[in-house]
């Protein structure tokens, strides 16, 4: 199974660690998980080093996901990185629009380990 | 044309006393997929909430409000060892920062069940109270509704106080 870097952006240190937990309970093997509370910090991580998956929070502080979203898109380095939005709000405006700035996926709190693996595993290919 | 605020504003959408068993039905939920465990309804509590943390999630648009969850503070330390890990146990500001989020996420799983609110409501980040001497009063008129979960032999109580 392909080993992943993965990097968990939200602003609550709780939930980075609840995605965490749910993708490695989902049977994904992390190498390194990097993490940001808002969008400019995980610009600034994916400057350090691009990430096999992003997943994020859409609704923070400072930069959204949505405009993460857009900054991400413009980085060449990040080119076919996937990204899955994680929305609390059953908001289908907020995930049409972040799909449409290029979100590959994406999960609806509460979520259950299946759930994430059923959305991660197919954007990882390589016998995820 | 429509000032900006008149376009933005959305329809409220009024209370159902039938919104009980939909929160019962979103709590169960939440709990059962972030911590892992199946709670069960207590029928017919006999005493008004308590305990020592208190969660609190703030509403706002179509319906206007406010969603909480209370329990012991035993209580939320467990259910943020079964969300983290047996690492949380130690650290009093995750048994706190759970109980917020588990609190969020009820109220987005509410009202993403109700017609209507999905869009049209917004949701505050969570505050949590730690004490139990405390008094909450609301703007009236106000109704709502309150549920006890049942874990270990103690209630988790999910209340949603709406205004008109």
């Amino acid at each position: 199974m392909k080993k992943l870097k993965v990097l968990i952006v939200d602003d609550s240190s709780v939930m980075r660690k609840i995605v965490e937990r749910a993708l490695r309970q989902a049977g994904l093997e992390l190498t390194e998980v990097a993490e940001a509370s808002n969008g400019a910090e995980a610009l600034a991580e994916v400057a350090k080093g691009v990430p096999d998956m992003i997943l994020s929070d859409i609704n923070m502080p400072v930069m959204d996901g949505l405009e993460f979203l857009k900054n991400l898109a413009t980085l060449e380095s990040a080119k076919g990185v996937p990204v899955i939005m994680i929305t609390t709000e059953g908001s289908e405006a907020r995930v049409v629009e972040a799909l449409s700035a290029g979100a590959k996926g994406y999960l609806r709190k509460p979520f259950s380990p299946e759930q994430v693996k059923e959305r991660v595993a197919p954007l990882l290919g390589g016998g995820q | 044309m429509k000032s900006m605020t008149q376009s933005r504003t959305p329809a409220s959408v009024p209370f159902d006393p039938n919104w009980k068993t939909i929160m019962e039905c979103a709590a169960l939920e939440v709990f059962e997929m972030m911590a892992n465990v199946r709670l069960t309804l207590n029928p017919a509590p006999t005493e008004a909430p308590t305990g020592g943390q208190t969660a609190m999630v703030g509403m706002a648009g179509a319906l206007c409000g406010m969603t909480t969850i209370r329990c012991t503070r035993t209580t939320a330390t467990k259910l943020a060892a079964l969300m983290l890990g047996e690492e949380a146990v130690s650290n009093p500001a995750s048994a706190r920062d759970a109980l917020g989020e588990l609190c969020n996420m009820v109220a987005g799983n509410f009202k993403a069940k109700i017609t209507g609110l999905a869009d049209a409501c917004m949701l505050s980040v969570p505050t949590v109270i730690a004490g139990e001497d405390y008094s909450m009063d609301t703007a009236e008129p106000a109704e709502g509704v309150t549920i006890a979960l049942v874990y270990e032999g103690e209630n988790i109580w999910v209340t949603l106080v709406t205004h008109s």
